[in-house]
């Protein structure tokens, strides 16, 4: 699913690789509703404490490496859009605070919550927003991260911004930016499940020892 | 004195008739709006004109009536140039301004209408426009003589000033300007010679610019005439298909949604304001009859052109025999098939026109396109007046790049039919969106080119045979030139040379796109030249220069371009360097990419070096400007561009975000190169476009080993 | 019903509550010089000042802007806005010029938190301006300029 580029220069096959996929920045085609997501509740009948801490955190990494929010935890400048987890267009860049470069900050087109595009391209019917819309920091980064490595990364205080897991487990469960993940706007595959799911699977994952493997 | 009652017996000469007779018929409700050109407020009624180019105000400014339209490649500048120079002007009196349509009067001199494209603007005026200059000098000069009681022999201008030594007169234009639009024109104003030159030449300040810095320039889409109609069509997804039929109960529901009517191009949605129409046609449910249709993919479109290599094709040059050349000892020969997308033109301001109708049932037309008089034409045919009582009333336009040059006028058609189906009440403005430009057709079609050649040890290249398959953009049953330019003339010594043609029939409209056949002859050519120079171990630019045994202009561009690239020296590690030389529109051009692997694995190009000889260099800033801003266009169409049509038809792209344009940290640094010349201007408009994309991709070649065959050569693959 | 100020002068609006801000500029106030390209944020030809921060127009439903400030290219001033305005006329930056206002605001905004910027730093604020004329070359050396002008 990574995102790539190709040059095509290939003398054969001209015609079957040459209309393939042009797509740059279109939304998402299908589903506007969340895939399904297990409550921790169901996790119960694993008897070995590590065994079911671990399988917690991977009903939880069905969000966590949810294109919506690895989009914006690029391994590098550039945040990701789209399913298909592109490069951001236009190309803006990091910045301070993640909030992008001067002249063309995040809020420059993400406002306070999302707008909906009326009237135009069928493919972009909505531009996401909310208050505090930016980056997560490159510490924080999770692309191209195995599940384990991100959750090794979230308990380490180095790298999660200096919070325990309690803290942890309140920002999965309550912050409103991660909570946009559910609410991305029109013509946005939404992460799986509920926040309200996602944030039991969180607490029982530490409750449980918050194994990583 | 009035200007009605000026001779026009010689002034006949310039423009075949008439008298520039008050442009900017505005209607009152127009009157809040600053002008829309430049001139100065109220400075109209105080213009003298001195013949149908050349306007002189008692403030001293000098208005030159252009006839052709303002869209960034700086005829403005341009032909006021022309006209100053004769005139001995001051540069800063010089103001622009579009001239009526008029086809007569107003005419290209290279197309025998009114009309702007085929980078004539400067040849075709060259001569027109600074005898309009010199004219104009001398009847100042007369009325100047005559009002001083000296011989006009005796006096001189410079600068703006008209001065008689001997008694010590000076006098500005201004105060001569009535007396002398009643002189009788020269017939025959001598004209400066070149060496005698003051401002063409010289990089003056563009007259346009500082409009378009400070939001005071006026485009179509700006003219909001109190009480105004917004009105935006629903187009299908498909080309050819038709409205069957339409729901519009959730459509008239919007807030300021004032009617929904079906017109031969889809469904119209009027509006008090322009949100209102775009939510109201967003409300639209329309269903398309698709039996019409062209229903092919892109992919299925290839693979039908193909087909037709092996076809008897439409013969555009044979010369030798290049059959029996190919079975020759001794050669290498390569083969390639090519592949060109369409390719939207996407002009920054989309297409738009206002309709104003005035009291007396006459009709004015704001609008921004190549041939007015064929505007005027179809407004009024559709609309139902007669002609005379059209008004097109050209504005600056943002961009063109060819979208704007319609035969037939079928933007107009939509528009004027548009208004046509409202009572004419109120004046109306019909404007295409961003998806109904990137939809609308009239691409640069689709093309595919079969290529096989023959070079020797040597680096002599023997035989080549080309077809290309592909739509006439002229529509022609028959051979279309704009298809095989600069193939079948290609500019290099080959003995044995067959190029021929196929049309392709398609419902999908083409057009010309910046530069015409060359956007692909131009690839097509320059990328194959350089594999074969390649297989030989010859060195791109020594290779070229050995075949272009009878072309001292492609060669005066290309060891220009080699001087100022320092061709030869070590190329940066990670990097490679491209040429390509494009002759076009009388202009030749040759350009050197230097470019890397992009970080996405795509060209990276770094610099371009271009070596431009346009004739005579009337503002080398204008045409520095125009080489940089076509290697921009040209090269962000062979990174990024194709319009596709996919399965079923349908148009896939729609918008910015999924029809690339170059973005300024894509762009690369531009040394722009005038070659000296005397020859006659010609144009730099388009001619800056066609080399950027096969010296990218044989910098690319050269680099990475992949030959570029298909287009455009960037693809972002999100699956 | 909405009241914001557009180039300090106090404005309201109470037509429907989605329209964007490019719209109410254009066809309520009619000033002209804020461009439409795309609609979807993409071109950058509506390019406003939002309390102080680039804002992308077409794409700001009015309600959003309610006690908000507005500056539109007619309004814009101050020592940065005065050396980029004359920096693109010194070396004729404008082509077709459409996009232009667009750009200037940009070029403003980062010129006002990043006085001497790198190309770096031209990139990361203009590249969500398109130039279909392809002026950027120019663009890059004008902001350069300006920077250099107001440095004294």
């Amino acid at each position: 699913m990574k995102n790539r580029i190709i040059a095509l220069g290939a003398t054969l096959g001209v015609a079957a690789s040459l209309f393939a996929a042009t797509l740059s920045v279109a939304q998402d085609t299908g589903t506007e509703t969340s895939a399904p997501l297990k409550p921790a509740a169901e996790f119960q009948s694993i008897t070995d404490a590590k065994q079911r801490s671990w399988a917690l955190f991977e009903e939880a990494g069905k969000v966590i490496q949810h294109p919506r929010c690895v989009n914006c935890h690029p391994a590098t400048d550039r945040p990701l859009q789209t399913m298909a987890m592109h490069k951001h267009q236009p190309p803006v860049t990091r910045g301070d605070g993640g909030m992008g470069m001067p002249g063309m900050t995040c809020n420059t087109c993400h406002g306070q919550a999302n707008v909906e595009v009326i009237g135009q391209a069928e493919t972009l019917k909505s531009i996401p927003g909310h208050p505090s819309w930016h980056l997560a920091p490159i510490e924080m980064a999770w692309e191209g991260k195995s599940l384990g490595d991100i959750c090794r990364q979230i308990k380490d205080p180095e790298r999660n911004g200096g919070k325990t897991l309690a803290e942890i487990t309140e920002h999965m469960a309550h912050d409103s930016l991660v909570g946009w993940g559910w609410q991305p706007g029109a013509g946005r595959e939404p992460v799986p499940g509920s926040q309200a799911v996602f944030g039991e699977l969180i607490a029982a994952w530490v409750e449980s020892g918050a194994a990583c493997e | 004195m009035t200007v009605q009652q000026i001779s026009t017996t010689r002034r006949a000469f310039l423009a075949g008739s008439g008298l520039v007779i008050g442009l900017a018929l505005v209607p009152r409700n127009m009157a809040a709006f600053a002008s829309p050109s430049g001139i100065k407020a109220g400075g109209e009624d105080a213009l003298t004109a001195l013949n149908t180019f050349v306007k002189i105000g008692t403030d001293d400014t000098i208005t030159v009536l252009s006839k052709h339209i303002e869209m960034g490649q700086g005829p403005f500048t341009g032909l006021a140039t022309l006209v100053a120079e004769e005139l001995d002007a001051d540069w800063s009196q010089m103001r622009a301004v579009h001239s009526p349509a008029d086809d007569k009067v107003y005419a290209n001199l290279a197309f025998g209408l009114q009309g702007t494209g085929g980078s004539t603007s400067i040849a075709n005026s060259y001569e027109q426009l600074r005898k309009a200059g010199a004219t104009a000098r001398a009847m100042l000069v007369a009325a100047a003589a005559e009002e001083w009681g000296v011989p006009a022999g005796e006096i001189t201008v410079e600068k703006g000033r008209i001065k008689h030594a001997g008694s010590a007169k000076e006098s500005g234009f201004g105060a001569l300007t009535v007396k002398a639009a009643a002189q009788t024109p020269p017939e025959n104003p001598v004209l400066k010679d070149p060496s005698k030159f003051v401002l063409i030449g010289q990089e003056l300040p563009k007259l346009d610019t500082v409009g378009k810095t400070n939001g005071t320039a006026i485009y179509t889409l700006d003219i909001t005439p109190d009480n105004v109609l917004v009105a935006v069509v629903a187009h299908p997804e498909h080309f050819g298909a038709t409205v069957k039929s339409f729901d519009d109960s959730e459509t008239l529901k919007v807030m300021g949604v004032v009617d929904v009517k079906q017109v031969p191009q889809g469904v119209a949605v009027y509006a008090d304001n322009t949100f209102a129409a775009l939510r109201g046609r967003a409300n639209l449910k329309v269903e398309w009859d698709l039996s019409k249709a062209e229903t092919r993919s892109s992919e299925e479109l290839a693979a039908d052109y193909a087909k037709q290599f092996a076809e008897k094709g439409l013969e555009a040059t044979n010369n030798g025999d290049v059959d029996t050349a190919f079975k020759r000892d001794g050669l290498q020969t390569l083969e390639a098939e090519l592949v060109f997308p369409f390719l939207a033109h996407a002009p920054m301001e989309p297409l738009d026109a206002v309709f104003i109708k005035a009291a007396d049932g006459s009709l004015d037309v704001y609008n921004g396109a190549q041939f007015p008089a064929m505007d005027q034409m179809t407004a009024a045919k559709i609309i139902g007046i007669d002609p005379s009582k059209v008004r097109v009333n050209t504005q600056m336009t943002g961009g063109s790049f060819g979208r704007k040059a319609q035969f037939g006028s079928p933007y107009m058609q939509e528009a004027a039919g548009v208004f046509a189906a409202t009572d004419g009440s109120r004046p109306l403005k019909h404007m295409w969106t961003r998806e109904d430009d990137i939809r609308g057709g009239f691409y640069r079609p689709m093309y595919a080119h079969k290529m096989r050649g023959a070079i020797d040890a040597d680096g002599k290249i023997t035989a080549w045979e080309q077809v290309i398959v592909g739509q006439s953009i002229m529509g022609k049953a028959d051979l279309d030139e704009t298809s095989v330019e600069g193939a079948s003339n290609l500019p290099y010594a080959i003995p044995n040379l067959r190029v021929t043609a196929h049309n392709t029939q398609l419902a999908v409209p083409p057009l010309w796109w910046r530069s015409v056949g060359h956007t692909h002859t131009g690839f097509a050519v320059e990328t194959f030249v350089d594999e074969l120079m390649q297989k030989v171990g010859k060195d791109p630019v020594e290779g070229r220069l050995a075949l272009l045994t009878n072309e001292p202009r492609h060669t005066g561009t290309l060891k220009k371009v080699a001087e100022i690239a320092d061709w030869g020296s070590k190329v940066p590690d990670g990097r490679s360097r491209g040429v390509a030389v494009v002759k076009s529109f009388g202009t030749y051009v040759a350009q050197i990419v230097e470019l890397s692997l992009g970080d996405d694995g795509a060209p990276r190009v770094h610099k371009v070096w271009c070596a431009v000889d346009c004739g005579v260099a009337v503002n080398p800033n204008v045409i520095k400007a125009q080489m940089e801003g076509g290697i921009g266009y040209g090269l962000g169409a062979v990174l990024f561009d194709a319009v596709t049509l996919g399965k079923g038809g349908k148009i896939m792209q729609s918008n910015f975000h999924d029809y690339r344009s170059l973005r300024i940290n894509e762009m690369p640094a531009v040394e722009v190169a005038i070659v000296a010349s005397t020859e006659k201007p010609s144009g730099v408009g388009e001619p800056g476009v066609p080399p950027v994309g096969p010296a990218v991709a044989n910098a690319w070649r050269r680099l990475t080993g992949s030959p570029v065959r298909t287009l455009p050569i960037v693809n972002v693959v999100t699956s | 019903m909405v009241t914001f100020t557009l180039n300090g002068k106090e404005r309201s609006f109470d037509g429907d509550p989605d329209t964007p801000l490019l719209w109410v500029i254009r066809d309520f106030e009619k000033l002209t010089g804020t461009k439409y390209g795309c609609g979807v944020a993409q071109c950058g030809a509506c390019t406003v000042h939002l309390d102080g921060m680039t804002r992308r127009s077409c794409i700001t439903p009015i309600s959003t802007v309610d006690g908000s400030e507005v500056i539109t290219i007619e309004g814009i001033e101050g020592p940065e806005a005065k050396a980029v305005q004359a920096a693109w006329v010194a070396i004729d930056v404008p082509q077709c010029g459409y996009c232009q206002s667009g750009q200037i605001m940009s070029a403003v905004a980062l010129l006002q938190v990043t006085p001497k910027p790198s190309d770096a730093d031209i990139d990361g604020a203009m590249a969500g301006n398109l130039c279909r004329c392809a002026t950027y070359h120019r663009i890059r050396q004008a902001i350069h300029n300006a920077a250099d002008a107001m440095e004294g």
